[in-house]
């Protein structure tokens, strides 16, 4: 669907549009909800766009997350903070079933993207992935050229112009503050980059399909500070239009980049706020204690 | 924490007092067990290395005395093998052509199956399925290749001769057709594990990106394992080449290349059925003798080949693997 669109500034007027047809057809039901957490800036798009309804996920017998309820907005950026194993990756990872690779695993409950019980049935997978992208945890380039790896999604949603894709490659390497050290040779083995360009590469990735929601797991673990600093500049950019959900162990970028902020702790979700409050007047013992360091 | 000190942490900053240098002054029992370790793996390594260079050796001379008697290019180039004729002639080519049909046929069915079910194995099945099936597979290596002659002998070459009316049922075919099940055991075990060894990332991230379980295959998972793969039809490759018993028992034995060249439902004679064939029965130190050893070297300087190229292509796929 968003194969034809030739440069993000366009593809953003596009989504807007789409946002707002989306918004008449389920503002009716998802008003009530929505309300506890409605914001004026992004009045626009007050309706849930992921929503996850006492959703479980386990591991053969081991419980990843429990009885979650949340909603994540759209065309903002919400952050996803608690101590290791607490489930953060677990339930990022159930947003676009990427966890299906996982034998064994069983869910409860429901997790809604766009309305739609991504659970059910008979969803169409290729087509969640290719709007709910991801980035993760570990950089996973694959073993081919920096070019290849940027128009793999592309390519696969049947983009096959030279000059096109070269776009596509040049347009996702800037926004993913890659372009400069890279430019000279697009054909270089993504391998030989190091873990931050690779990790930058991901994004860089995961923004070439296009997506509206974009998942991203820890995706400055590996970075230093100013490759941080450029994901950080790029998130600001790309949250009037996609919608991000962010995993990350830093609480200063938690409250630097996003709106929202869900604070998990042994795979439940203990609260979930603006990211203001979380950090200034947090609701429960346990966020304060976790965020103020004095956790365990 | 207060006060008392973990018995962990007691002294550690002033404690580096073991000595640094592996020298016999500083620290003699370790010196002595470095290198009685280093001097015990060296002559075990070198055991083994002698034993393969003295078989090269044995070989080679043996196979000398043949090179002063008939030129290396009558041996290769000429397709009459009669030894013990009274004009004897020396042809290897029809040879080393049967050991090339049966071979390459051999992988041609038995590459695309070895690999798909390796990547069946890996990528599809579950993984309780996968846990049965790659130790039966692997149970095929373990036949005798005695028993694999006789099915071949018994059962394949009369379903043959009735089936497609060949006129004899041990023919190219049917030898190439056994070498190719017990070379699939060896592509199977080699490809699957490395294509397993590639671990969920690289598939999560095509997966991740809108492809089918399809696309991940053929775009990533294969492509990222080819150097494993390719090392591991070459090994198949090599059990094929050197099998012995099989082709003797199922390719018919006739010293020919086949007219027309494609047609191997015609009868085949290989290189290592022809040594264990004619070995026994001729006499040392005759020109026959010689000839033998010859086809022996030659033989050698294939699998040895073929092996540096399998050990090249595993190196590569493990470093590819070692830089993620
Ligand atoms: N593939 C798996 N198989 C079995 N259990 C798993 C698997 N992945 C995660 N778990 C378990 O699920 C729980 C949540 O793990 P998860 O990876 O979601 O934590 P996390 O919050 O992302 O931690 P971190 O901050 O260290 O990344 C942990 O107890 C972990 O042991
Ligand atoms: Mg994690």
């Amino acid at each position: 669907m968003q194969n034809n669109k030739s440069g993000v500034l366009e593809s953003v007027s596009r989504r807007r549009k789409n946002k707002g047809k989306l918004n008449l057809i389920m503002d009716r039901q998802k008003q009530s909800k929505s309300e506890s957490l409605n914001n004026k800036d992004t009045a626009e798009c007050a309706c849930s766009i992921v929503e996850a309804e006492d959703f479980s996920f386990y591991y053969g017998s081991t419980m990843g997350v429990k009885n979650i309820t949340m909603e994540v907005f759209p065309c903002s950026v919400t952050a996803i903070i608690g101590p290791s194993g607490c489930g953060k990756s677990t339930f990022l990872r159930a947003i676009n079933r990427i966890n299906d690779l996982i034998p064994n695993t069983r869910i409860e409950g429901t997790l809604l993207v766009n309305g739609h019980d991504i659970y059910a049935k008979k969803t169409n997978l290729v087509n969640l992935r290719q709007q709910v992208g991801m980035v993760f945890q570990k950089p996973n380039p694959f073993p081919k050229s920096i070019f290849d790896n940027i128009a793999y999604g592309p390519r696969l949603q049947g983009t096959t112009k030279g000059s096109k894709l070269q776009q596509i490659v040049e347009e996702s390497l800037k926004a993913a503050a890659l372009w400069e050290e890279v430019k000279d040779d697009l054909r270089k083995s993504a391998l030989a980059l190091s873990g931050g360009q690779q990790q930058r590469l991901c994004i860089a990735r995961a923004l070439a399909t296009r997506p509206s929601v974009l998942l991203m797991d820890e995706p400055c673990s590996a970075l230093d500070p100013i490759a941080t600093g450029k994901i950080e500049d790029l998130i600001e950019q790309l949250k009037s239009d996609y919608t991000i959900v962010i995993v990350t162990h830093n609480m200063q970028q938690a409250a630097r980049v996003s709106e929202r902020t869900a604070f998990f702790c042994l795979g439940e979700l203990i609260e979930y706020d603006f990211t203001p409050k979380i950090f200034r007047n947090p609701g429960k013992k346990q966020t304060e204690d976790y965020i103020t360091g004095r956790f365990g | 924490m207060n006060g008392t000190k973990l018995i962990l942490t007691r002294g550690q900053a002033t404690g580096l007092n073991r000595p640094l240098a592996l020298t016999p002054g500083q620290d003699l029992k370790g010196y002595v067990a470095s290198l009685l370790g280093r001097a015990v793996l060296f002559l075990i390594t070198c055991t083994s290395v002698l034993a393969v260079l003295l078989i090269f050796f044995f070989v080679c001379r043996e196979a000398l005395p043949f090179l002063s008697k008939i030129s290396l290019s009558e041996f290769l180039i000429n397709t009459e093998w009669y030894p013990e004729a009274d004009n004897a002639r020396f042809g290897a080519l029809a040879l080393i052509a049967g050991s090339v049909y049966v071979t390459i046929a051999a992988l041609v069915f038995s590459v695309p199956v070895g690999i798909l079910s390796a990547v069946f194995l890996s990528d599809i099945v579950s993984f309780r399925i996968r846990a049965f099936v790659k130790p039966v597979i692997e149970l095929l290596a373990a036949i005798p290749s005695v028993a694999y002659g006789f099915f071949a002998v018994l059962v394949l070459a009369p379903w043959m001769q009735n089936k497609f009316g060949f006129s004899t049922g041990t023919n190219a075919l049917n030898a190439s057709l056994i070498l190719a099940v017990m070379a699939l055991p060896t592509i199977v075990s080699v490809a699957e594990d490395s294509i397993s060894a590639l671990g969920p990332e690289l598939r999560e991230a095509s997966y991740s990106l809108g492809a089918t379980r399809f696309e991940t295959i053929f775009r990533v998972v294969i492509p990222a394992a080819h150097s494993g793969i390719i090392a591991a039809i070459i090994l198949g490759m090599m059990r094929a080449v050197g099998e012995t018993m099989v082709v003797w028992m199922a390719s018919g034995n006739a010293a020919q290349i086949p007219r027309p060249w494609w047609d191997i439902s015609q009868s085949v004679r290989t290189i290592t059925a022809t040594i264990a064939g004619e070995m026994g029965e001729t006499p040392k130190e005759t020109p026959h003798y010689w000839a033998l050893f010859a086809l022996g070297v030659l033989l050698l300087i294939l699998t040895f080949s073929l092996n540096v190229v399998s050990e090249f292509f595993l190196s590569r796929a493990k470093r590819a693997l070692g830089k993620q």
